[in-house]
């Protein structure tokens, strides 16, 4: 390929296992970057992708060895190059910018001194030369005033600030090819949408060819001229964008788009079954083959080759593209709307509730006085019914989290109360609660691998709320058990396993399984599938959504993707900075959001889909803590009013559709201004 | 930060207060006194009221406590009892000769085990490594009662090339210690090299595989230039504390190396006095090292603080 930036050729990485066998991560890679061309590698984890960007900028991982191919950089192979050689091409010919800038930044150099470092390194200028470029740099990334931000510590800023250095330092040396390795996953929806906008026009405006890897389609349909599909080390589907994301020819990426929860279309989205395979686990066949709907004898045994279609300009490795090709599920159903399950009985409410990180001053605990005036959440007033799925929505510091464990009882409210059942109030600490009131109440979080206990079984993991709230014991317990363990589809086999002998889906499934064996009625979900893959995410939705039906149970859903929440929710509040901004019916919110907040935050969410390009409307600035007094949203809002705003909390106005918002503008005003 | 130093100072001295309590509260609880012990047969009827009046025994607990504790502010610990020396006096030569100890090993110590841990690290798994390694372990899992002992037989006794045991008065000067402690201090050496190798080893390779260390590599940065200016100085920080504690180890008197080489320092002196029962001189020695403890975890604290942007610049927004 003449205009090709990188070339790469039959590429194997692989590990040699404990028992000497030799084990490939990446199969058979091969593929090429054009020139200015920006290339999206999107795959679930362990789908191998990032060991692909790494390798093409000649770095593998320890422990991993390239066992056949090449990886050509204007035809010299990165990966047998000497370090001496390759010192000279990172960072000034492929430039990388990485997944956790906060991490990846060294902690003890300042920022000025890092990018001035690749700098020195990669071009002749002399130092006020390049003071004069590092001021470029960060002006281009557009961080407000470069000279004092040059002087920060990495941990001064914050994460997408930190993410928009990265992004400096790799322009740094006028590279020609820019690897990002999920640049914006752990950024705020705004901040996101904001970063993949710079990038974009970073794109344009330099010519660089960029590789975009990520597990997000949603951003890499923003960004990417073309796409790779990657499934267990291999490349699956290989495109222009739009054929790719719009219509799939392989039935892995078909699956995956039908799996992503989207705006635009409310419901349950249908759910893969399985998971992906563990390196070394396939020797024959389609890797895919178990989890393919389409799939036949044919498929068990013999593996698909990478085969170029001309006509649409893509490669697939499947028998059967042409049938999929053919077939266009237009007429199939997409999603399962959810169910009406609210009764009409208040489950939970609450009331003017304050909840305050900050530690009481010893002087003020002399004085027994409160010195927080401004507390992280405040006056947050909450009615759920039995049966009702309630998402809490906002970005990261909004206090969605907070509000939780206060519910739970592991964080005191300050101020206000939380009542059960319409009468009977929850003391707000966790060791004056009743037995009952402890059980009614459960718990998921976020991230299964950390709230797990790794030394219990699955048994005794299930087993401690029978044992704790029922009493029950011996056989009894155990067929308890394994009923649980049904209802959340993992079968007795499971009992004895750890949990790192389970996938993360099955981990969420047994932390899921934990919080029903203590038959609650409300369970609040903090995050329970920001920490999955996609197809298993909407696996783990439609469980929730079933076991719901089943028991009748409240969900309280806490929530930063947006999507996510529009699936599975009845009712949202939006919340900034530990205030209320909007409440809503959630089919109300999403078509008719009318709190300037949650306009932003809705114009941010990026689609699955590169003609839908998300609505910048406001600065993504991050405030530490909401405003003393005033409007929560002050600091950001496009549609400001005046002084008023920073002087006088809103009021609540309630609009025809039933939307609850806190704003000085009229709500049909709002809706007008939109418009 | 200030505050932050006057808070630690002041939580130091508390901390002071309540070990010279304990200390003090302990000698008084312990069955019979000074004066006991010291007239031995002959304590009773008048002799025993003349040594309490003399040494102001008979005055209530508190009371002694107190012009105890004003003394020890103002410097002056009282009398030893054998010998009936000032306690002054006693401590000082001791003081200097465990600082001399101290100060050798640390500075043959702590750039040997800087080294040992990096180089370690850096060739990890490689050959230099599970030599290297090989031989801290091993020289960590010796008792040093054992390594002490070998060492006496092998140079001092074998080879004679060195004195085997410290022969020198309390007040020796420090050319006159010199050639005696150097078994000591290779004795001493040892163990806290090895200690302090593993625990740099271990923070180097903790930083070599975190993600700047991997940005940095991506960035073209050469290997020597990434290791000194991204990774040492985020891997020795924590090292800190730890030189801090071995320090103040060392200070404290290193009481079975003392006691193998016969080293008039102030390990000895503390199992000295203990067996003598001189207990004003141990309710001198419990504070004295109690301040170092407490004084150089301070300095400790306070070095990081300065040399941790993270540290520092949290601190100055509060």
């Amino acid at each position: 390929m003449e205009n090709a930036v990188q070339q790469i050729n039959n590429l194997s990485i692989g590990f040699t296992s404990k028992k000497g066998e030799q084990i490939s991560i990446l199969k058979n890679i091969t593929t090429n970057i054009k020139k200015g061309e920006t290339v999206g590698i999107v795959g679930e984890s362990g789908s191998g992708k990032s060991t692909l960007a790494l390798a093409m900028m000649g770095y593998v991982k320890q422990g991993l060895y390239t066992i056949s191919g090449e990886c050509l950089f204007h035809s010299n192979d990165l990966l047998r190059m000497k370090d001496k050689d390759l010192e000279d091409i990172r960072g000034r010919k492929i430039a990388m910018i990485p997944q956790n800038a906060g991490q990846s930044l060294t902690p003890n150099l300042k920022i000025g001194y890092q990018i001035d470092e690749a700098l020195k390194l990669h071009t002749d200028l002399k130092i006020q030369d390049r003071n004069k470029k590092i001021s470029e740099l960060l002006n281009k990334v557009r961080l407000p005033s470069p000279e004092i931000m040059a002087q920060r510590y990495p941990h001064e800023l914050s994460g997408g600030q930190q993410q928009r250095v990265a992004v400096a330092m790799a322009l740094a040396g006028n590279p020609e090819l820019l690897l990002l390795d999920e640049p914006t996953t752990g950024l705020d929806v705004t901040t996101q949408a904001h970063v993949l906008e710079l990038l974009n026009f970073i794109a344009k405006d330099t010519g660089t060819s960029m590789v975009y890897v990520s597990h997000d389609l949603g951003a890499i349909a923003q960004v990417s001229d073309r796409v790779i599909v990657m499934y267990s080390g291999q490349i699956v589907l290989d495109g222009p964008v739009r054929r790719i994301l719009k219509n799939p020819i392989h039935p892995y990426t078909s699956g995956l788009l039908k799996s992503i929860p989207k705006l635009t279309l409310p419901g349950l989205p249908k759910s893969m079954s399985g998971s992906q395979p563990q390196p070394g686990t396939i020797t024959k066949g389609c890797s895919f083959y178990d989890r393919c709907e389409l799939a036949e004898m044919n498929c068990s045994n013999n593996s698909p080759e990478l085969e170029y279609v001309k006509n649409l300009n893509t490669s697939v490795r499947c028998f059967k593209h042409k049938e999929l090709h053919e077939k266009i599920d237009k007429d199939e159903n997409l999603v399962t709307s959810i169910e009406n399950t609210i009764l009409d009985k208040e489950m939970l409410g609450l009331s003017k509730v304050s909840i305050s990180y900050a530690k009481k001053k010893f002087i003020d605990q002399l004085l027994n006085k409160e010195s927080d005036d401004n507390p992280t959440v405040k006056d947050i007033n909450l009615n759920i019914s039995k049966g009702e799925t309630l998402a809490l929505v906002g970005e990261s510091g909004s206090g969605k989290s907070t509000i939780l464990k206060s519910i739970a009882g592991l964080l005191k409210a300050k101020e206000g109360n939380i009542k059960y059942e319409n009468n009977k109030i929850l003391p707000n600490e966790l060791k004056l609660r009743d037995p009952n009131s402890l059980r009614a109440i459960q718990l998921i979080f976020q991230n299964p691998d950390e709230s797990l206990n790794p030394n219990h079984t699955v048994e005794q993991i299930v087993s401690q709320p029978l044992k704790l709230y029922f009493g029950l014991q011996g056989e009894k317990l155990k067929d308890e058990i394994i009923k649980v363990l049904k209802k959340v589809r993992l079968g007795e086999f499971y009992l004895t396993r750890y949990p790192r002998q389970l996938s993360g889906g099955e981990k969420q499934r047994v932390a899921v399984a934990r919080a029903f064996a203590a038959k609650p009625d409300v369970i609040l979900c903090d995050e329970v599938t920001s920490a999955l893959d996609v197809s298993v995410q909407a696996a783990v939705l439609n469980l929730l959504q079933e076991l719901k039906k089943d028991f009748g149970t409240t969900y309280i859903f806490v929530s930063h993707d947006l999507a996510v929440v529009r699936a599975i929710s009845d009712r949202v509040a939006v919340l900034y900075q530990g205030r209320l901004c909007e409440i809503g019916p959630s089919k109300n919110v999403y078509n008719f959001p009318s709190h300037p907040y949650t306009e932003v935050l809705l114009g941010a969410v990026l689609e699955p889909d590169p003609d839908i390009k998300p609505k910048l409307v406001a600065e993504d600035i991050v405030e530490e803590k909401p405003p003393e007094k005033g409007c929560s949203f002050q600091g950001r809002c496009p549609r400001k009013v005046g002084e008023i705003c920073n002087s006088e909390v809103p009021p609540w106005q309630i609009g025809e559709n039933g939307n609850a918002i806190r704003c000085h503008i009229n709500i049909d005003e709002l809706r007008n201004l939109q418009k | 930060m200030i505050f932050l130093i006057f808070k630690r100072i002041l939580l130091g001295l508390i901390t002071l207060f309540i070990v010279s309590l304990i200390t003090f509260a302990g000698v008084e609880v312990l069955p019979g006194d000074a004066c006991t012990t010291y007239l031995e047969r002959e304590a009773y009827g008048a002799a025993l009221e003349a040594c309490y009046q003399r040494l102001g025994l008979n005055v209530p607990a508190y009371e002694r406590y107190l012009s105890w504790a004003y003394g020890v502010i103002q410097g002056d610990f009282g009398y030893s009892l054998s010998g009936e020396m000032k306690i002054n006096d006693v401590l000082g030569p001791r003081v200097k000769n465990s600082m001399v100890l101290a100060s050798a090993s640390i500075l043959i110590g702590i750039p040997i085990a800087l080294l040992l841990g990096i180089i370690t690290a850096l060739w990890r798994d490689k050959f230099p490594d599970i030599v290297i390694s090989t031989i801290t372990i091993f020289s960590m899992t010796i008792p040093e009662f054992i390594s002490a002992t070998l060492l006496i037989l092998i140079v001092a006794i074998w080879l004679e090339w060195l004195p085997g045991i410290v022969i020198v008065p309390t007040g020796a000067s420090i050319s006159e210690l010199l050639p005696n402690i150097i078994l000591p201090v290779i004795a001493i050496s040892m163990i806290m090299t090895a200690h302090m190798a593993r625990m740099v080893r271990s923070s180097v390779i903790q930083v070599m595989s975190s993600d700047y260390v991997q940005m940095a590599i991506l960035k073209g940065v050469p290997y020597w230039k990434m290791v000194f200016k991204h990774v040492l100085p985020n891997a020795l920080l924590p090292a800190i504390n730890v030189v801090a504690l071995t320090i103040a180890w060392l200070l404290g008197g290193v009481v079975v190396t003392e006691v193998v080489f016969n080293y008039p320092g102030l390990g000895r002196l503390v199992i000295e006095s203990i067996s003598n029962r001189d207990l004003p001189v141990v309710q001198a020695l419990a504070i004295i090292l109690a301040s170092i403890y407490v004084g150089i975890n301070l300095l400790a604290d306070l070095m990081t603080l300065m040399l941790n942007p993270r540290l520092k610049s949290l601190q100055i927004k509060k």
